[in-house]
């Protein structure tokens, strides 16, 4: 079950594609963070990899900071390994940090279920937005982008409009 | 024969089955999908299944670039000519498989 809205962001210590070890503390300036529960492998991902990659880079300057979360079981999974998140990261340039959740701590921690699934902090690092990017994996069908919405209204010191939605995805692979 | 086979892990079956029987109806054809879960790797294994859903029509996947794709429990990917990607096949993909 995933965590509730209010919630603080659990602390994690994980690696990233950058060659880096990340820490929650290593986005303390961040106004608003997106752990993205995230992964090589899934349609869904893929599906909507374009517009959380053209979100990163329009909330940049503004203080949100992505992070995409990889917790999938890379045993059962190779496209999920540590090496693979590498090769896509680089081979499309990924404006956010890609991080490997091996023990699957973190992706426990929040009660992930799906990829891709968004968990949005605001700056006290509370839930604030839980759920899909947008309501439609089709691009051309999207009536609604949640996440977008919910960054949009915290940046201006609201409430978001949607606290809340169903992910639709990949489900984790657990161990 | 058209075989729909899908794991429950992935949310993708209702929607590729919905397509497909609407496909069938403006086709009008009134064939049966024969619907089977894949539940281990196992089975997945033995009925070469590459991922969820995975459609064949008289034996053939409708996606023959993805139908070698190692078996495995997973969402299957489908790439469209115009460069998007779907855990579901497309419609054109049904029709040709059907016609």
């Amino acid at each position: 079950m995933s965590i509730a809205l209010g919630t603080e962001t659990p602390s994690f210590e994980l690696p990233g594609v950058d060659g880096a070890d990340h820490s929650l503390d290593d986005y303390r300036d961040a106004k608003l963070l997106a752990l993205v529960q995230y992964c090589n492998h899934c349609p869904y991902v893929l599906a909507w990899e374009g517009r959380l990659m053209a979100l990163a880079g329009d909330y940049a300057d503004r203080g949100v900071r992505v992070v995409a979360v990889n917790s999938n079981d890379a045993a059962r999974y190779p496209e999920d390994s540590f090496e693979r998140m590498k090769e896509r990261a680089e081979e499309l340039d990924f404006p956010f940090d890609y991080l490997f959740d091996a023990s699957q701590m973190l992706a426990r921690a929040l009660g992930a279920e799906r990829t891709p699934e968004v968990f949005l902090f605001d700056e006290q690092r509370r839930l604030r937005y839980h759920g899909a990017i947008d309501d439609s994996r089709d691009e051309a069908a999207v009536a609604t982008s949640y996440l977008r919405e919910a960054v949009d209204a915290l940046l201006a010191g609201d409430q978001p409009p949607v606290t809340e939605t169903e992910s639709v995805g990949c489900t984790v692979k657990w161990k | 024969m058209i075989e729909l086979l899908y794991w429950e892990g992935c949310p993708s079956h209702p929607e590729a089955k919905a397509l497909l029987e609407q496909v069938l109806a403006e086709l009008g054809r009134d064939d049966q999908i024969v619907m089977t879960e894949v539940r281990s790797d196992a089975e997945a294994e033995r009925l070469h299944f590459p991922g969820s859903p995975t459609i064949r029509v008289d034996g053939r996947d409708i996606d023959t670039m993805g139908a070698s794709g190692r078996p495995s429990l997973t969402c299957r990917i489908y790439h469209f000519p115009d460069g998007r990607v779907s855990p579901v096949p497309s419609r054109e993909q049904m029709e040709a498989a059907l016609r």
